[in-house]
């Protein structure tokens, strides 16, 4: 079952070519294409989760090019369990899109674009190939982005096209220089190469910082995160899910990979700054985050910011350099994207009750749809880390790890940057569970109040339009305070829950996650 | 350093290359002269792909055409990938500037912001 692997690649992309093709006799060719393929992805995903756990590591080399010369696909423990989550939100997100929009064939499309190239990333083995599948996950991305309706929505694309093309434009010149340096692009083979040139070459040096660089740009840490809160507040809430959950996540992947598989702990022995250095940008990316998103009053743009704290947290994992850290670091990636995507849908979802998506507007919610908003304060709390949840998991890991390898910077900025995620999820749940709808004048006058606070802050122009609207719009709040649960679609309530009890669950299993990582990362520490 | 100018000038023109369409996406306010400076910027790194694989009298690596040393094709192939991604980007990139402009009737950054701010 080795061609599984490939296939992970090529069903989503062959599917995305059915909406385009047949969209025009058949209108509802795309929701079908990507139900289907995310099936497909689901079940071969599964089979090489299967192999990979019973056989082990294996490679599959593609076109029967033999591999230092051809390219080479990789699966392990690692990548298995990052195909498996993908399919997983695939699975979620073409269940949602179809009531939560844009439902449109050439929305389809690109999703499955985005599927192929993010399992691209999870799977190759060979790093021009992942500049290919990184490029593809963008060109995928910015394209889901601007499905928004507004023109800020093209804008931010826009905006994330150019930053993110530069990021993988420098890590296509990192690749190149480790290129002219070793004569090689396979990761395994660069590992054994890398040494021969010699860790303190230049070229390698320069190679490495320009990669991380690049990669920093996709996976957005701070100061490198800008186009970041833009494209996911003015993405639909279907596309904000998926890229926050997949698209960074693949970025930070192919840091660890490129960290691990093709520069090997013994270049973090030979040359210790190149790793410091990243150990203090993903700390100050923690803590720089979380105080961003602490000043948000748009929910979606907190949980943006939210996510540049987490990579940053997720990133010091990898960069603390021992084996306890960095299964930390990749439980927390895991974990991350099944809170942030349970989170998105329920932002998603909660806003059509509440009528918008400022911290406010969610005043008394757990009274009118009592079901989503725990779902959503249990993932809020799972990713502040409350055990048992897979949030604490993942942050125990990293910061016994940090502990381990004495970086105690690490350790204390881990700690740190649980109390801001719960200074900021603890202003949402307060709100939505202590207070009362915003039914009266008082409330509306306070909201205008924060909004122009808020627009301070740089939110979106929604805030205004919001504070603005005034008593003349209370009627209008009074009349959407009506729509309770039922407002939601059952899928929208079902993917929240699922998301928050599979928090829970793969909290609880987490030691088995660990067994699951940890032979991945002997190889590299042997 | 004369002699660096004359042997390595392929080298001097990549970082020029890439020097000046950096500055292009940071320094211009209008979208599409952005959109320009991020191809300079890549045509820069593909340069610098290409050239890699150039050796002073090498042969083709083709059988019969002479022999060693032989030029290196496996850069070439790579930015050939590289340059139909940069297409693509462009096109993309080229497609929401055609939005953009239906929105706001301009494609100056400053201009853009302030009619965001008006709304």
């Amino acid at each position: 079952m080795t061609d599984a692997i490939a296939l992970l690649v090529v069903v989503p992309i062959v599917l995305a070519l059915a909406p385009i093709a047949f969209g025009r006799l058949w209108n509802r060719t795309g929701w079908l294409a990507a139900f289907a393929a995310s099936f497909a992805h689901l079940g071969l995903s599964l089979a090489v989760a299967a192999t990979v756990f019973t056989t082990g590591r294996f490679t599959y080399a593609v076109g029967n090019y033999r591999p230092p010369f051809g390219i080479e696909l990789v699966a392990d423990g690692v990548s298995a369990t990052l195909a498996l989550l993908v399919s997983v939100v695939t699975v979620a997100v073409v269940v949602y899109a179809r009531r939560a929009g844009p439902d449109t064939n050439e929305f389809y499309s690109g999703l499955l674009l985005l599927t192929a190239g993010i399992s691209g990333v999870f799977v190759t083995g060979d790093l021009f190939n992942l500049y290919v599948f990184i490029e593809i996950t963008g060109l995928a991305t910015y394209a889901l982005v601007a499905t928004g309706r507004s023109p800020a929505a093209a804008l931010s694309s826009l905006k994330y096209l150019l930053v993110g093309t530069i990021g993988a434009s420098l890590y296509l010149l990192g690749v190149g220089y480790l290129y002219i340096s070793t004569g090689t692009l396979n990761m395994a083979d660069l590992a054994a190469t890398i040494p021969e040139v010699g860790y303190d070459s230049p070229l390698i040096l320069t190679g490495f910082g320009l990669i991380v660089v690049g990669l920093a740009v996709k996976a957005a840490l701070f100061p490198l995160h800008t186009w970041q809160p833009d494209a996911y507040a003015d993405s639909p809430d279907s596309v904000t899910a998926y890229i926050s959950a997949l698209v960074s996540t693949a970025a930070a992947y192919a840091l660890f990979r490129v960290i691990y598989a093709v520069f090997t702990p013994a270049f973090d022995a030979a040359t210790p700054f190149a790793l410091d250095a990243l150990v203090i940008l993903a700390s100050v990316s923690v803590v720089v985050g979380s105080v961003l998103a602490v000043l948000q009053s748009d929910i979606k743009r907190m949980l943006a910011y939210s996510s540049v704290a987490q990579f940053g947290l997720i990133v010091a994992g990898f960069a603390v350099a021992n084996t306890t850290a960095v299964t930390g670091g990749l439980i927390h990636l895991v974990g991350h994207a099944i809170m942030k995507a349970g989170l998105f849908v329920g932002v998603g979802a909660l806003a059509g009750v509440a009528g918008g998506y400022t911290v406010d507007d969610f005043a008394g919610l757990a009274d009118r749809a009592p079901v989503t908003s725990a779902a959503f304060a249990v993932l809020a709390f799972a990713l502040v880390g409350v055990p048992p949840a897979v949030g604490f998991a993942g942050k125990w890991h990293i910061v016994l790890g940090a502990v381990e390898g004495g970086r105690w910077g690490v350790a204390g900025v881990a700690i740190v940057s649980t109390l801001l995620t719960l200074a900021y999820f603890a202003r949402v749940v307060e709100r939505m569970y202590f207070r009362d709808a915003p039914a009266e004048l008082a409330a509306d006058a306070d909201r205008a109040a924060d909004g122009a606070l808020a627009s301070d802050g740089g939110s979106g122009p929604t805030d205004e339009t919001d504070g603005g609207s005034g008593p003349s719009d209370g009627g209008d709040d009074d009349a959407s305070v009506a729509p309770g649960e039922s407002a939601i679609s059952i899928e929208a309530r079902a993917i929240v829950v699922v998301a928050a009890v599979g928090a829970v669950v793969l909290g609880l299993f987490a030691s088995d996650l660990v067994s699951v990582f940890e032979p991945v990362l002997e190889v590299y520490f042997q | 350093m004369i002699d660096l100018l004359g042997t390595h000038y392929n080298y001097l023109v990549f970082v020029a290359l890439v020097g000046i369409g950096l500055y292009g996406v940071t320094a211009s306010t209008n979208l599409v002269k952005k959109i320009i400076g991020l191809n300079v910027f890549q045509v820069g790194i593909f340069l610098f792909f290409v050239t890699s694989g150039y050796v002073d009298g090498a042969a083709p690596p083709v059988v019969g055409h002479g022999s060693g040393p032989y030029a290196s094709p496996l850069p070439h192939v790579l930015i050939l990938t590289a340059i139909v991604v940069g297409v693509s980007l462009t096109a993309v990139a080229l497609a929401l500037v055609v939005r953009i402009y239906d929105a706001y009737g301009t494609l100056d950054e400053e201009a853009i912001r302030e009619v965001q701010l008006n709304d």
